[in-house]
């Protein structure tokens, strides 16, 4: 059934908001950061008002009560990417430290120097950087899956980078400029077969499809509340039981401890061993209100009108004369529309568009290698979620029009 | 007109004045803003005076960041390279009439940039030069 995103929105205060007087909202930049439902806020503010305390080894009501809610987070986004055990949910600040939590952990204390990992020449930054740095630090070779013209991995270029015996495959389930989706599980199955562990960044897949885990087979997967109608502040790592038992822990402090003595530590059992210090408790209920409104939408309406956003807004930008759409086709990808405009750079795009409240991003969207593979350096990236309509793509057709008549 | 984008910004970035390069130059200097991509090359002659007789800019951008290059040059021919030194951000916001928040700031500020290191025979180019 198809969503009914005009009463969707009335759940969205934000999307109420006008920017000026008479302008309202056109919010075409989910990508980056989705706008929060009302359950969302209220959850938080609830948990404020009458929960508040710190969690675990409290005996008070008040410790017991918070605990339970941050711990029934856990077994809500555990459900929700169909993880085997609550326990294999790590919660992070973002997608960025867990996948910096695995090269500091699994990675330094596996790989030697010459071993290989393999990325995608689609990465953003967050699955960039946190490898070059072991890579300098501990002689790690990292080769790259070429992205095609159009947009896509290059599957064949990938079998021959396997037969390498890669130690780690870590790609994106979906680029968050191209939009792309990668097939997470056959690519999975062929990094297993050549005995290489996979770390996916789910930062755009997981908001975006239905995500199961156990039927992807990926080992790690790594998410951020945010982008998907949660708050900031708080993401997961997913990590499969036996690889995170045998990683030594990530941050030290409170709470990772089983025991301490002033020479020595016993770690605590996961996935507390990676949750240093106090947590964000109240992004935790948050994020679970979150997973509890996708749920109540469902993730294939979520994906099906995605895919109707998207073929709209292809079909209406590639009709402009000289807008040039980057990534595959409609039925290949997300909800995402990066663009240039011939004679334009794209600051001077959002710029105009802003002044019509039309919320778009330019740059290189943390994606600069990309960018350099096409040639680019920068682009305008529309993007769309749940609450998005087609009278948006409309009046970002529109403004547009309005900046190539003022560039004319 | 937008504020933001008014005539004199897009005539200046569709039609520069000083876009080019000076060979034999005396003065060159480049720098870009790896954010955005924004490239300019400045190159200048001075006289025995140590005045600018002539100026170009070369480079990719934003509407912002060109126009201001060629506002800035155009307003330093026959200037001494001591008052080019002593110019500041308000200089190139009155050139270009325009208010900016910090992201387009910078775009604005480049060429700024970019020539007073030129200036000054600075190996790279600071933001102190144009705070």
């Amino acid at each position: 059934m198809p969503l009914d995103v005009l009463s969707l929105r009335n759940d969205f205060p934000i999307l109420k908001r006008e920017v000026s007087p008479g302008i309202p909202l056109v919010y075409l930049d989910s990508t980056a950061t989705t706008q929060k439902p009302r359950s969302v806020l209220e959850a938080m503010e609830a948990f404020y008002r009458t929960n508040n305390a710190n969690i675990h080894r409290g005996v008070h009501i008040l410790a017991e009560e918070s605990t339970g809610m941050y711990e029934q987070a856990r077994q809500k986004v555990a459900k929700f990417i169909n993880a085997p055990s609550a326990e294999e949910v790590i919660f992070t600040r973002n997608t960025t430290e867990s996948i910096n939590l695995v090269a500091y952990t699994w990675a330094r204390a596996t790989l030697k120097s010459g071993d290989r990992i393999i990325l995608t020449e689609m990465e953003h930054h967050s699955n960039l950087v946190p490898w070059h740095m072991l890579a300098s630090e501990r002689g790690v070779v990292m080769e790259f899956v070429p992205v095609t013209g159009e947009g896509l991995l290059d599957l064949e270029a990938y079998r021959a980078l396997l037969t390498r015996s890669p130690k780690l495959v870590a790609f994106s389930g979906m680029s968050n400029v191209l939009g792309t989706f990668n097939p997470v599980a056959e690519m999975t199955r062929l990094a297993h077969a050549a005995g290489a562990i996979v770390l996916v960044d789910g930062a755009q897949s997981v908001p975006h499809l239905p995500v199961d885990v156990q039927a992807l087979g990926v080992d790690f997967l790594a998410f951020s509340a945010h982008k998907m109608l949660g708050p900031t502040g708080i993401g997961t790592l997913y990590g499969r039981a036996d690889l995170l038992e045998r990683m030594p822990p990530f941050l030290g402090g409170g709470d990772m401890i089983k025991t301490v003595h002033l020479r020595s530590f016993i770690p605590n059992d996961l996935p507390h061993k990676f949750e240093a210090g106090t947590p964000a408790i109240a992004e935790a209920v948050g994020f679970g209100a979150a997973v509890d409104y996708l749920n109540k939408v469902g993730m294939e309406a979520v994906a099906a009108h995605e895919q109707e956003m998207v073929s709209y807004a292809l079909e209406r930008l590639e009709e402009i004369p000289g807008v040039k759409v980057l990534g595959p086709s409609a039925d290949k990808k997300g909800g995402v529309a990066a663009f240039t405009l011939e004679g334009v750079h794209p600051h001077d795009i959002a710029q105009i568009m802003d002044r019509y409240g039309i919320a778009v991003r330019a740059g290189h969207h943390c994606a600069q290698p990309l960018h350099e593979k096409f040639g680019i350096t920068a682009t305008a990236r529309a993007s769309f979620y749940i609450y998005s309509l087609k009278e948006e793509v409309d009046a970002l057709v529109a403004g547009i029009y309005k900046v190539k008549e003022i560039f004319g | 007109m937008d504020d933001l984008y008014r005539e004199l910004i897009i005539d200046h970035y569709k039609n520069p004045q000083y876009r080019g390069h000076l060979d034999p130059n005396d003065i060159r200097f480049e720098d870009d803003n790896p954010l955005c991509g924004d490239h300019i090359e400045v190159t200048l002659r001075v006289d025995g005076d140590r005045k600018v007789t002539e100026g170009r800019f070369d480079g990719k951008g934003c509407a912002i960041s060109q126009a201001s290059a060629d506002l800035l040059i155009e307003s330093i021919i026959g200037k001494p390279l001591e008052d080019v030194k002593k110019l500041t951000k308000q200089d190139v916001l009155d050139l270009l009439g325009i208010e900016l928040g910090p992201v387009r700031l910078k775009c604005a500020l480049l060429a700024l940039k970019v020539l007073k290191a030129g200036v000054y025979g600075l190996g790279e180019a600071s933001d102190e030069l144009v705070g």
